[in-house]
C-alpha cells in the first residue's frame, strides 16, 4: 500500500501517482499491487509526463486513446506497454488529485517548495493496513442493506486514513470516507458497519486486499480530531493556510492492532465523506500557521498526540522533512474533520465527492461561506455559532442519531434530508441567517490562468476519454467538470501562484488545477468540447450554465451556444397529474367466486384484499413518522394475512392484486417521489395543469439546493415502491414470491416484445403519431423497469447479505448457485435485443434488474457474462459517433449503464479489467432489421424520468448561483408569486376541467380494461383519420377555391401575382380555421359510431354514451391540437404547390385585383350543415322498473312514506294501550287523516316493501280493534270543535254515543281500505281474538254495537267470509268466558243457514230476534 | 343533519337517563326542538343499543330472569290493569320489548311444563342467542333481512326452531299468548318500546329501504346510471355497496364511484364499524365513494374526503357529471 508507493526511489512523480491510483482500478491482489502497480504507475506517469512536456504529440495520444489498435501512429507508446485501460484511470485520478485542493475547503494548495525534498521514506505499513476500508465502505450497516451505498471511487484519493490506534482511544468510529462522497452519503448507517474490528487485519480475502489497495489510494493521514479541535480552539482560525499538512511521523505508530478498522474521518457523517476529510484539512489548516504553538514532537511520537498544525508533522506536499523519525510514513494532508468544532462557521459539506463551493475565509476574520450557509451548512453553523462548540463526542452522538433515524426510515436516500450534512431539521432555519457573502477574490480570471497549454492537453485527453466512453460513467465526469466550474478556492497569493506554475517543479507535480482560474478554464474547455452532451441536459441546467458568470467570462461563445441550446431543450421535469385512484378495481371476470376453488378461498381473499389495503393506508399515514417501522407496526398483520394465503392457496390472486397495485401506484414518473412530496396537492390541483409547472418550479427552487446526491445514487425504492419492498420483505413468503416471479417474468417478457411502430415521418400527421408511439414506448419502458426492479429484488432477496462475503464464501456460493437456473435468461434476452436492435427497451430494464444483484450474483456465470456484454455495449455506445442509434437513445443507455457500473454490488474491477469483457462479444445482426434503437423514442422527459440523478447538475449549478448571488447580489431570479387567480381563467373553470379529467379516469376504473383500450384506440384512430380527412376535404376545397380565385384574379388587368398570392393565402389560412369546427364534427360523428360497433351489445346505455363522449372528446382533442398548430402550415404548403403550378402554367403573370373572399367562405359553408344527431340514451330499463311497481296510473308518488305512517300508527296504538296521560286523546279528524294516509301509502307502491306493508295493514286491524273496544281515547266532536279553537282544552267526559257515531265513520273507512286488493291479506282474525273480544265485551253497548257493525259490514262486503266468522266464533266459544255465556245471533251479518250454528256456550239463536243485536253480557 | 361533536354529545348526555318509551322521546324532542325527530330517535336508539349491550348480560342471568318473572307475576296479580311489565322494564332499565321477550320465554317454560322440559331449555337458550344476535346487529333497516336469515340459522334444529318461532309469533301477535293478562302486558311493552320490538324493527327496515328507493329516485332524476346491490350480487361481487355508479360523478369536487345509504345517524362507533367492514372495502374495490347518513352524522367524522370517503346527510346537490359540452357538436347528451 502506501508504503510501497512511497518506497519508490526518487521518482517523486511516480510515487505521487501511485498513491493516486484508486485501488479499484488496480489488479486484484494487493500483493501484486505492491509489486506491480508501481512499475505500471511509473510507466503511466512517464507517459503523461512526456505528454505534458510535449515530448509526445498530444494528438497521438488522443489517437491512441481513440483506437486501442496497433496503428503505426501509436508505435510510440508501445515500449511503455501501457494499456489504454490502465491509462484512463490513471488520468482520471491525476485530475482528481490535481483538483482535490481546489474542490475542497481545505487549505490552499500548498506551496511546493523545491527546496524541500519530498518525503520519501518508505513506510513500514503492513499489508493489513487499512485493508478493511474498502469492504467496510461497500457493505453497509444492517439497517440500510447493501443497496444503500454507492461508490464514487474516482475521488478516492482524498479519504483520510489515520492510524487507528489513536482514534480508538479517543472516539468511536463513525462514518466512512474511504470511497469518496457518495458511499458515505448514501449510507446513513455506516458507522455501524464499520465497527472497530481488530481482527480484520488478519483476514485477507482477495476482496479485502482489493479494498486495501483502494484504500491506499486515499491513504492520507488524518489527524485526530480531538487534537484539531483543541488547536482550533487555541489557535483560532486566522491563519492563512499554508500547504498541505502531512501527518508525517504517524506512519510508524499508526498500525497498532485494531487500528485499521477505525481510523476514520467519520465525523463527516452520512452526508459526505471525502469532503469531510478535506474539510478537516481546512479546519486543521487554520491552526497551522503558528508552529510555535504546536505541541512538542515528543507528544506526537508517543501516542496519539499529533500536532496537525505543525508543519513538520504535516508538511506541505513536496516538502522534505528533516526528522526521519517523524517521517516513517509519508502521510498526507487529509485530516479527520470534526464536524464543527474547528469550523466555527459553517462550511459547505462535500456533496458527492468533492465540494465545489466554499473556501476557507481568506480574510483574517472568519467569514462563513454563503453557499454553505445557503445550502446546507446549518447544522454546523447552528452547532457552533452563538453557542459553545459541542464536543466532538457530542457531535458524533448527534450524527449517530441522525443516521439512525434515516436508517429507520428505510429509504437510503431521503431526499428531504440534506445528504451532505446530517442536519437536524430544526436547525435548518438557522442557515438562512448564515448566508453571508463569500469572500471576495474568488472571481476566476481568464488572465490568471496558468499552464494553459498543459491544461489544453489534459482537457483533450480527458475529453477523449469521455467521448470514447473510456470512463466508467460519463455523467460522473461531467459532474466533476461542473464541480470544477463551480469550485471555490481561496485566493492564492502571488507567490504561491508562482510556485505552482513554475516550471521548476516536476511536471506532474505542478498544480494544474490548483487554482480556481485554472479549474474554470479547464472545465469550460471540456464543456466546449463536450457541448453536444451538455446540450442534451434539461432546460434549467442549460439556463443555469448559460447564466453562469464564469462561463460568460471564460467563453462567451459557449454561453451563446448554451443560450441557443436552451430553446431546443424540451426536458423539464414536468409533474404528471397524480391520478387519485389508488385501488385495483374489482373485476367480476377475474375476481368473483367462480375464480376460486372454494367458498372459503373466496371469502378469505375478500378479507385479504381488505387487510392489504388497510396495511397500505396505515403505511401511507405513518411511514414518515420517526420511529415508525414497517416490521414492528405491520409485520404481524402482514404475516397473518400471508399465512391465510398459504392455507387457502390464494397466492395467484394475491400476486395479481399486489402487482396491479404496484403498477398502479408506481408506474408513472410521478411515483418517483413519494406522495407526500407535494405539500399541498390540493392547491396544485386548483391551479390546474398549466400553472402546475410554474408552481412546481417555484417549489423546487425553494427546496432544491439542499440535497446534492451526486450522479450515482444507489438503487432505491422511492415513493410507494418502498411499501411494496417492505411488504415483501416482511411477508417473506416463498410461495407468494414464486407467484410474483412467474408473473413478473411473464409480464416483462411480454413488454419486451411490445412492438412500437416506426413513426411515420413523411406525412404531415407524422408528428402526431410519433408522439403517440413515443408515449407508448415510454410507458412500456417505465413499466418494464419497475417490474424488472421488483423481479430482481425478489430473485436476489434470498441471497442478500448486509456485508460482502469473503471471497471464499463467495466462490463457494457462486459454485453452488451456478447449478440452478436463473430466474431470467438475461444473456439470451440481452443478446436477442442486440440482435434485433431493441436495446433501448431492454437494456434499461435489464439494468434495473441487475441493480438488485446480491454480492455474489455478479460472479455467477450468467450475470458475469451479461455484465460483460453490457460493458462492451457501453463501450460501443459512443455518443459522438453518429450511428444508427439515436442520440438520446444512446444517452439514456449510457446513463443507465454508467450508473449500473457504479453500484456497490457490481465488482469494481469490472470496468478496467479485461476479465469480463474478453469472453463475450456481441453479435450484431447483419440483416437490416429496423429495430427500436433506430427510432427516436427517447426524449428528454423520459431520460430524466429514468435517470433522475441527471438533475444533480442543475442542483449543483443552482447551489453555486445561490452562493454567488448572495455575494454579488442578484443572480437569483426574482420569483413572481403564483396566485390562484392568475391568467384570467377563473379558478373554478380550471378545477372543473381537472375534475372532468378525474371523472373520466374514474369512469374507466371500474369498467373492464378492454373498454378503456377500445376508447383510447378509437379516439386515436378517429383523431388521426380526422386530420387526414381534413386534408383531403377542407384543404383541397380551400386550395381549389384559391386556385379559382387566383386564376380569376390573374385575368384582370394589372394583377400582381405576388400580392394576389399573399392575399389568397391569407384568406385560405383563415378558411383553414374552419378545420377545427369540422374536425369536431367529424370526431363526434365517427367516434361514437365506432364505439357502438366495437363495444359489446350488453353494454349499458349510460356506459355506452359515456364511452362515446369520451371518445369524442379525446379524438377531437387530438385532432384539434394538431390542426390548430398545423393547419395553417398545411394550407400554406398546399397552396404554395398549387400556386407554383398555376403560375408555371400561365404564360405571362398578370396581376389583377383580388376579390371573392366569399368563395372561400362558401367553400366551407357547404359542409357546415352536417347535422349533429344526438343519440339519445335509450331508456332501456326504465319501463321495466316502472312495471315492477304497480302504482295507479298518474300516481305522483307523493304518498307519505310507510315508515312515517307506521310511526304515526304506533303512536296512536301506544296511546291506546297506555300508559298515557289524561291529555292524550285523539280526534276523529286526526284518525281520519291517518287512515287516509294509510290508504294513500298502500296504493302507491313506490316505497312499498312486503314487510312494512304487511305491518301497516296489520296495524290498521289493530287500530280497528282499539276503536271497537273503545280503548282509544277519543275526543268528542264537540270537543273537537273546541279544540280547533283552543289548542289545549281540558277534556270533560264526552258523550259516548257521539263518539260512537264518528267511530262508525272511521270503521267504514277501514272497511273500505280492507276491501282493496292490496289488503286482501289483512289479518282480520285479530278482530276475533280473545283480547279484542273481551275488551269489546267489557266496554259499553255502543262498542258492542260498533263491533257488530264492523263484522256485519265485513261480511256484507264479502271481505270476511261467513264461515270464517263462524269458525272464529266457535273457537271463542271454547274459551272459558268469565261470566254469562254470550249468545249472539248475528242476523244482520250472517245468512240463515249459519244462524242455527251460531251458538255460544249453548245460547240459542232466537230466530234472529232484534234484541240480540243489542245483547250484552250480563255482568261485564 | 350534520351535528358538531359538541351538539351530539349534548344530546347523548340527555339520553343517558331516558327510557326507550314514547314519553321519553317527547322529552327529548322538547329539549332539542331544532333537531329533527328522526335524528334524535336515531341517536337515542344507537345510544340505547350501546347501553343495552353493556347491561344485557346482567339481565339475562338466570336469577335475574327468575326475579323479573316472579315480580311480574306478583305485580300482575295485584294490579292486573296496570302496565306492570312496562314499569318493571323501566325500573330495571331494560328495553320493554326485551323484557317482554324474557318474560314470555320464561312463561312458556312454565306453560309447557314437564313434558317439554328439555325442549324449553333449548328454547331459552335460543331466546338468549337471539337476543345476543339482535344486540350485535345494530337495528339497521337494511340489515333486518340479514338478521332474519341469521335468526333462522340460530334456530337451526327442529324443536328449537319451533319454540323460537312460537316465541317470536307471540311477541309479534300477543293475542297468541294463552295468558290474557300477559298478552296485554306484552302488547303494551312492544308497542311502547321505541328501540326494540317487532314494530320498531319493521319501521327501521322500512326506513332503510325507503332511503334506498329515495336514493335511486334521485339518481334517476339526475339521469345517473347505476347498478344496485342485487345486480352486483348476481355479478359475483364480493362486497356490494347500495349503489355503484356506472359513470362516476364528482360531489363537491370529490370523485364518487359508489354510494352507500345509511338510514341512521352516523356516530363514532357505528361509523368506525362501517368504515372497517364496508366503506374501506368498497374503496378497495371500486375507488372513492359517498356515504349518505340520512339521519345525520357527527360533522367531524367527515375527515376522509381526500382519501375517498365522503359523508353527506342528504342527496348531494353539488354534482358534477362527465359532460362533453366542450365542443359545440357534443351537446350534453348525458343530461338529455
Amino acid at each position: 500500500m502506501l508504503s510501497c508507493f512511497w518506497s519508490a526511489p526518487q521518482g517523486n512523480a511516480v510515487a505521487t501517482f501511485a498513491r493516486l491510483l484508486p485501488f479499484w482500478y488496480a489488479p486484484n491482489s494487493k500483493q501484486q499491487a505492491e509489486c506491480q502497480t508501481a512499475p505500471a504507475q511509473t510507466r503511466m506517469a512517464a507517459l503523461l509526463e512526456s505528454l505534458l512536456q510535449k515530448e509526445v504529440e498530444a494528438i497521438k495520444a488522443v489517437e491512441w486513446l481513440k483506437h486501442d489498435g496497433d496503428s503505426d501512429s501509436l508505435a510510440w507508446c508501445k515500449p511503455l506497454k501501457i494499456e489504454r485501460q490502465e491509462f484512463v484511470p490513471f488520468l482520471l485520478n491525476f485530475l482528481r488529485e490535481q483538483s482535490c485542493s481546489t474542490l475542497t475547503h481545505g487549505p490552499a494548495t500548498p506551496a511546493k517548495t523545491p527546496s524541500h525534498p519530498r518525503v520519501s521514506q518508505p513506510s513500514q505499513q503492513g499489508p493489513g493496513f487499512s485493508s478493511e476500508h474498502r469492504g467496510d465502505c461497500r457493505s453497509t450497516g444492517p439497517g440500510t442493506g447493501p443497496r444503500s451505498a454507492s461508490r464514487v471511487q474516482l475521488f478516492s484519493s482524498t479519504p483520510s486514513l489515520s492510524p487507528g490506534a489513536e482514534w480508538d482511544t479517543t472516539q468511536p468510529p463513525s462514518g466512512s470516507h474511504c470511497l469518496g462522497g457518495i458511499s458515505a452519503l448514501s449510507s446513513p448507517s455506516f458507522s455501524s458497519a464499520r465497527s472497530p474490528a481488530p481482527s480484520s487485519t488478519s483476514r485477507h480475502t482477495p476482496s479485502e486486499r482489493r479494498s486495501t489497495q483502494r484504500a491506499s489510494l486515499g491513504d492520507f493521514m488524518p489527524s485526530p480530531p480531538e487534537l484539531q479541535h483543541h488547536h482550533s480552539l487555541s489557535l483560532g482560525v486566522q491563519q492563512q493556510p499554508r500547504g498541505r499538512r502531512r501527518s508525517a511521523g504517524m506512519g510508524g505508530q499508526g498500525r497498532q492492532g485494531g487500528g485499521r478498522g477505525v481510523f476514520q474521518t467519520d465525523e463527516v457523517g452520512p452526508g459526505r465523506s471525502e469532503g469531510g476529510g478535506r474539510k478537516g484539512r481546512g479546519g486543521g489548516a487554520n491552526k497551522m500557521g503558528d508552529p510555535a504553538v504546536s505541541p512538542p514532537m515528543a507528544q506526537m511520537t508517543t501516542l496519539v498526540q499529533l500536532n496537525l498544525t505543525n508543519l513538520e508533522d504535516f508538511p506541505p506536499m513536496g516538502m522534505s522533512h528533516a526528522s526521519p523519525a517523524l517521517h516513517t510514513k509519508p502521510s498526507r494532508r487529509i485530516n479527520p474533520t470534526p464536524v464543527s468544532a474547528e469550523r466555527p462557521h459553517s462550511r459547505p459539506k462535500t456533496c458527492f465527492t468533492s465540494t465545489p463551493f466554499s473556501t476557507r475565509p481568506s480574510s483574517p476574520s472568519p467569514v462563513p461561506e454563503a453557499v454553505t450557509g445557503a445550502i446546507e451548512g446549518s447544522i454546523t453553523g447552528a452547532l457552533n455559532v452563538g453557542s459553545p462548540p459541542l464536543s466532538l463526542q457530542e457531535e458524533r452522538e448527534l450524527l449517530k442519531k441522525v443516521k439512525c433515524k434515516r436508517a429507520q426510515q428505510g429509504s437510503p436516500l431521503p431526499t428531504s434530508l440534506d445528504p451532505c450534512t446530517p442536519t437536524k431539521p430544526g436547525l435548518r432555519p438557522v442557515s438562512g441567517s448564515k448566508i453571508t457573502p463569500v469572500t471576495l477574490g474568488l472571481n476566476p480570471d481568464p488572465s490568471k490562468v496558468t499552464l494553459t497549454s498543459e491544461l489544453d492537453l489534459l482537457a483533450d485527453l480527458y475529453c477523449t476519454c469521455i467521448s470514447e466512453n473510456l470512463v466508467p460513467n460519463v455523467f460522473l465526469e461531467l459532474f466533476f467538470v461542473l464541480q470544477l466550474l463551480t469550485s471555490r478556492t481561496p485566493a492564492v497569493t502571488e507567490e504561491e501562484d508562482k510556485d505552482l506554475s513554475m516550471g521548476t517543479l516536476d511536471v506532474l507535480e505542478r498544480g494544474y488545477l490548483s487554482k480556481v482560474h485554472n479549474c474554470v478554464y479547464f472545465s469550460v474547455r471540456v464543456l466546449e468540447n463536450q457541448f453536444e452532451l451538455v446540450s442534451h441536459l434539461d432546460k434549467d441546467t442549460l439556463r443555469l450554465l448559460a447564466e453562469n458568470e464564469r462561463v460568460t467570462c471564460f467563453s462567451p461563445s459557449l454561453r451563446n451556444r448554451l443560450t441557443l441550446a436552451q430553446d431546443s431543450s424540451t426536458a423539464k421535469v414536468s409533474p404528471s397529474v397524480d391520478t387519485f385512484i389508488h385501488s385495483v378495481p374489482f373485476q367480476p371476470a377475474t375476481d368473483n367466486r367462480s375464480n376460486f376453488s372454494s367458498d372459503k378461498a373466496f371469502h378469505t381473499f375478500k378479507k385479504q384484499r381488505d387487510i392489504f389495503y388497510e396495511v397500505l393506508r396505515e403505511w401511507e399515514d405513518f411511514h414518515k413518522e420517526p420511529r415508525w417501522e414497517f416490521e414492528a407496526e405491520l409485520g404481524s398483520r402482514v404475516r397473518g394475512m400471508v399465512s391465510q394465503l398459504n392455507s387457502t392457496g390464494n397466492h395467484s390472486h394475491f400476486a395479481r392484486l399486489f402487482l396491479k397495485q404496484l403498477v398502479q401506484m408506481c408506474k408513472g414518473p410521478r411515483a418517483l417521489g413519494s406522495p407526500g412530496d407535494t405539500p399541498d396537492a390540493d392547491l396544485l390541483g386548483m391551479l390546474g395543469a398549466d400553472s402546475l409547472g410554474r408552481l412546481k418550479r417555484l417549489e423546487e427552487r425553494l427546496i432544491q439546493p439542499q440535497g446534492i446526491l451526486g450522479p450515482c445514487p444507489p438503487p432505491a425504492f422511492p415513493g410507494h415502491q418502498e411499501f411494496f419492498r417492505d411488504f415483501l420483505k416482511t411477508a417473506s413468503c416463498c410461495q407468494l414470491n414464486q407467484h410474483l416471479k412467474d408473473s413478473l417474468c411473464q409480464q416483462l417478457l411480454q413488454l419486451d416484445e411490445v412492438s412500437v411502430l416506426a413513426p411515420v415521418v413523411s406525412s404531415a400527421e407524422g408528428d402526431m403519431e410519433q408522439q403517440d408511439e413515443k408515449q407508448r414506448f415510454s410507458s412500456v419502458l417505465l413499466l418494464a423497469r419497475l417490474l424488472a426492479k421488483f423481479l430482481g429484488y425478489i430473485s436476489f432477496l434470498p441471497y442478500q447479505t448486509s456485508e460482502r462475503p469473503s471471497r471464499e464464501i463467495q466462490e463457494a456460493t457462486a459454485n453452488l448457485r451456478s447449478k440452478s437456473m436463473s430466474v431470467l435468461d438475461v444473456c439470451a434476452v440481452l443478446r436477442s435485443c442486440v440482435r434485433r436492435r431493441r436495446t433501448i427497451l431492454t437494456v434499461p430494464w435489464l439494468v434495473e434488474f441487475l441493480s438488485m444483484l446480491d454480492f455474489t450474483g455478479p460472479f455467477l456465470l450468467c450475470y458475469r457474462t451479461v455484465l460483460g456484454l453490457l460493458l462492451s455495449l457501453y463501450r460501443r455506445m459512443v455518443l459522438s459517433r453518429e450511428g444508427e442509434v439515436c442520440y438520446l437513445n444512446q444517452l439514456l443507455m449510457v446513463a443507465v449503464l454508467g450508473w449500473l457500473f457504479q453500484i456497490p454490488v457490481i465488482p469494481e474491477e469490472l470496468f478496467f479489467t479485461t476479465d469480463f469483457a474478453v469472453a463475450v462479444e456481441l453479435e450484431e445482426s447483419q440483416t437490416n432489421v429496423q429495430g427500436l434503437d433506430c427510432l427516436p423514442l427517447v426524449d428528454q422527459q423520459l431520460l430524466y424520468t429514468c435517470c433522475p440523478f441527471l438533475g444533480e447538475f442543475r442542483k449543483l449549478l443552482a447551489a453555486f448561483v445561490a452562493g454567488s448571488s448572495a455575494r454579488g447580489g442578484g443572480l437569483i431570479r426574482k420569483i413572481t408569486p403564483t396566485s390562484a387567480e392568475l391568467r384570467g381563467t377563473p379558478t373554478t373553470t380550471r378545477s372543473q376541467q381537472k375534475l372532468q379529467v378525474d371523472l373520466e379516469q374514474a369512469f374507466f376504473h371500474n369498467q373492464p380494461p378492454s373498454l378503456r383500450r377500445t376508447v383510447e384506440f378509437v379516439a386515436e384512430r378517429v383523431g388521426s383519420n380526422c386530420v387526414k380527412h381534413m386534408k383531403v376535404t377542407l384543404v383541397c376545397e380551400l386550395v381549389r377555391g384559391g386556385e379559382r380565385l387566383l386564376r380569376e384574379g390573374l385575368i384582370s388587368p394589372g394583377a400582381n401575382p405576388l400580392i394576389l398570392n399573399d392575399s389568397i393565402c391569407a384568406q385560405l389560412c383563415d378558411g383553414g380555421q374552419e378545420a377545427l369546427e369540422r374536425a369536431t364534427r367529424f370526431c363526434s360523428e365517427k367516434g361514437p359510431e365506432a364505439i357502438r360497433v366495437l363495444l359489446p351489445d350488453e353494454t349499458s346505455p349510460a356506459v355506452l354514451t359515456t364511452s362515446e363522449n369520451i371518445t369524442k372528446r379525446l379524438a377531437t382533442e387530438k385532432a384539434y391540437s394538431w390542426l390548430s398548430s398545423n393547419i395553417t402550415a398545411l394550407v400554406k404548403r398546399e397552396w404554395k404547390t398549387t400556386f407554383d403550378r398555376v403560375m408555371k402554367s400561365l404564360p405571362s403573370p398578370e396581376a389583377s385585383g383580388v376579390e371573392g373572399s366569399g368563395l372561400v367562405a362558401k367553400a366551407g359553408a357547404g359542409t357546415a350543415a352536417v347535422s349533429q344527431e344526438q343519440s339519445r340514451t335509450p331508456k332501456r330499463d326504465m319501463g321495466k322498473e316502472e312495471a315492477v311497481t304497480s302504482c295507479p296510473p298518474d300516481c305522483p308518488h307523493s304518498a307519505p312514506l310507510p315508515s312515517d305512517v307506521l310511526v304515526e300508527i304506533k303512536e296512536v296504538l301506544s296511546i291506546a294501550v297506555g300508559p298515557r296521560s289524561e291529555k292524550e286523546a285523539l280526534t276523529c279528524l286526526q284518525l281520519n287523516a291517518l287512515l287516509g294516509k294509510v290508504g294513500d301509502t298502500l296504493s302507491c307502491k313506490k316505497f312499498s316493501f312486503p314487510m312494512p306493508e304487511q305491518m301497516l295493514i296489520r296495524c290498521t286491524v289493530l287500530l280497528a280493534c282499539k276503536l271497537v273496544s273503545g280503548e282509544l281515547p277519543m275526543v268528542s266532536p264537540q270537543e273537537e270543535c273546541d279544540r280547533t279553537v283552543s289548542p289545549d282544552p281540558v277534556l270533560p267526559d264526552s258523550p259516548v254515543q257521539r263518539v260512537g257515531c264518528s267511530i262508525k265513520v272511521l270503521l267504514e273507512q277501514l272497511i273500505l281500505l280492507w276491501g282493496r286488493d292490496c289488503c286482501s291479506s289483512a289479518p282480520l282474525h285479530l278482530l276475533f281474538t280473545e283480547m279484542t273480544l273481551s275488551a269489546v265485551l267489557m266496554a259499553s253497548d255502543s262498542q258492542w254495537d260498533n263491533f257488530l257493525f264492523l263484522v256485519r259490514q265485513l261480511v256484507e262486503r264479502e271481505i270476511l267470509g261467513e264461515e270464517e266468522v263462524v269458525s272464529h266464533w266457535r273457537k271463542l266459544s271454547q274459551l272459558p268466558w268469565p261470566t254469562v255465556i254470550v249468545c249472539l245471533k248475528l242476523e244482520t251479518c250472517l245468512s240463515p243457514p249459519h244462524c242455527v250454528e251460531l251458538e255460544i256456550g249453548g245460547a240459542h239463536c232466537n230466530n234472529c230476534s232484534r234484541e240480540f243485536s243489542q245483547a250484552k253480557p250480563d255482568n261485564c | 343533519m350534520k351535528l358538531s361533536r359538541a351538539e351530539y354529545k349534548e344530546i347523548v348526555k340527555c339520553t343517558e337517563h331516558l327510557r326507550p318509551t314514547r314519553q321519553c322521546m317527547t322529552i327529548l324532542r322538547q329539549r332539542f326542538p331544532n333537531h329533527s325527530q328522526s335524528t334524535l330517535l336515531s341517536i337515542f336508539s344507537l345510544e340505547y343499543q350501546k347501553r343495552t349491550k353493556r347491561t344485557m348480560s346482567r339481565h339475562q342471568a338466570p336469577d335475574s330472569i327468575e326475579s323479573y318473572y316472579q315480580r311480574y307475576l306478583s305485580e300482575a296479580k295485584a294490579r292486573p290493569s296496570f302496565p306492570v311489565l312496562l314499569e318493571l322494564a323501566n325500573e330495571v332499565d331494560l328495553s320493554p320489548a326485551l323484557m317482554a321477550r324474557i318474560i314470555v320465554d320464561r312463561f312458556l317454560q312454565d306453560q309447557e311444563g314437564s313434558v317439554y322440559m328439555t325442549k324449553i331449555g333449548a328454547g331459552a337458550r335460543l331466546a338468549h342467542s337471539y337476543i345476543r344476535f339482535v344486540l350485535n346487529n345494530e337495528s339497521q333497516g337494511t340489515s333486518l333481512a340479514r338478521r332474519e336469515e341469521a335468526r333462522k340459522r340460530v334456530g337451526g334444529g327442529g324443536c328449537g326452531q319451533a319454540s323460537k318461532q312460537v316465541l317470536n309469533n307471540m311477541l309479534r301477535e300477543p293475542s297468541l299468548i294463552p295468558d290474557q293478562a300477559l298478552a296485554n302486558h306484552v302488547y303494551q311493552c312492544t308497542i311502547n318500546d321505541c328501540c326494540y320490538g317487532p314494530l320498531v324493527d319493521c319501521i327501521k327496515h322500512a326506513i332503510g329501504q325507503e332511503a334506498e328507493v329515495l336514493l335511486r329516485d334521485k339518481l334517476k332524476e339526475r339521469n345517473l346510471s347505476f347498478l344496485d346491490e342485487n345486480q352486483l350480487r348476481t355479478k359475483g361481487y364480493d362486497k356490494t355497496p347500495d349503489i355503484i355508479l356506472e359513470v362516476p360523478i364528482a360531489v363537491e369536487g370529490h370523485i364518487v364511484h359508489w354510494i352507500e345509504s345509511k338510514a341512521s345517524f352516523g356516530d363514532d362507533h357505528s361509523h368506525r364499524t362501517y368504515l372497517n367492514e364496508q366503506f374501506w372495502s368498497y374503496w378497495n374495490r371500486f375507488g372513492p365513494g359517498l356515504v349518505i347518513y340520512w339521519h345525520g352524522f357527527i360533522g367531524e367524522l367527515d375527515s376522509q374526503r381526500d382519501r375517498g370517503i365522503l359523508l353527506k346527510d342528504c342527496f348531494p346537490s353539488d354534482i358534477v357529471t362527465l359532460c362533453h359540452g366542450t365542443s359545440p357538436a357534443t351537446t350534453d347528451s348525458l343530461t338529455g
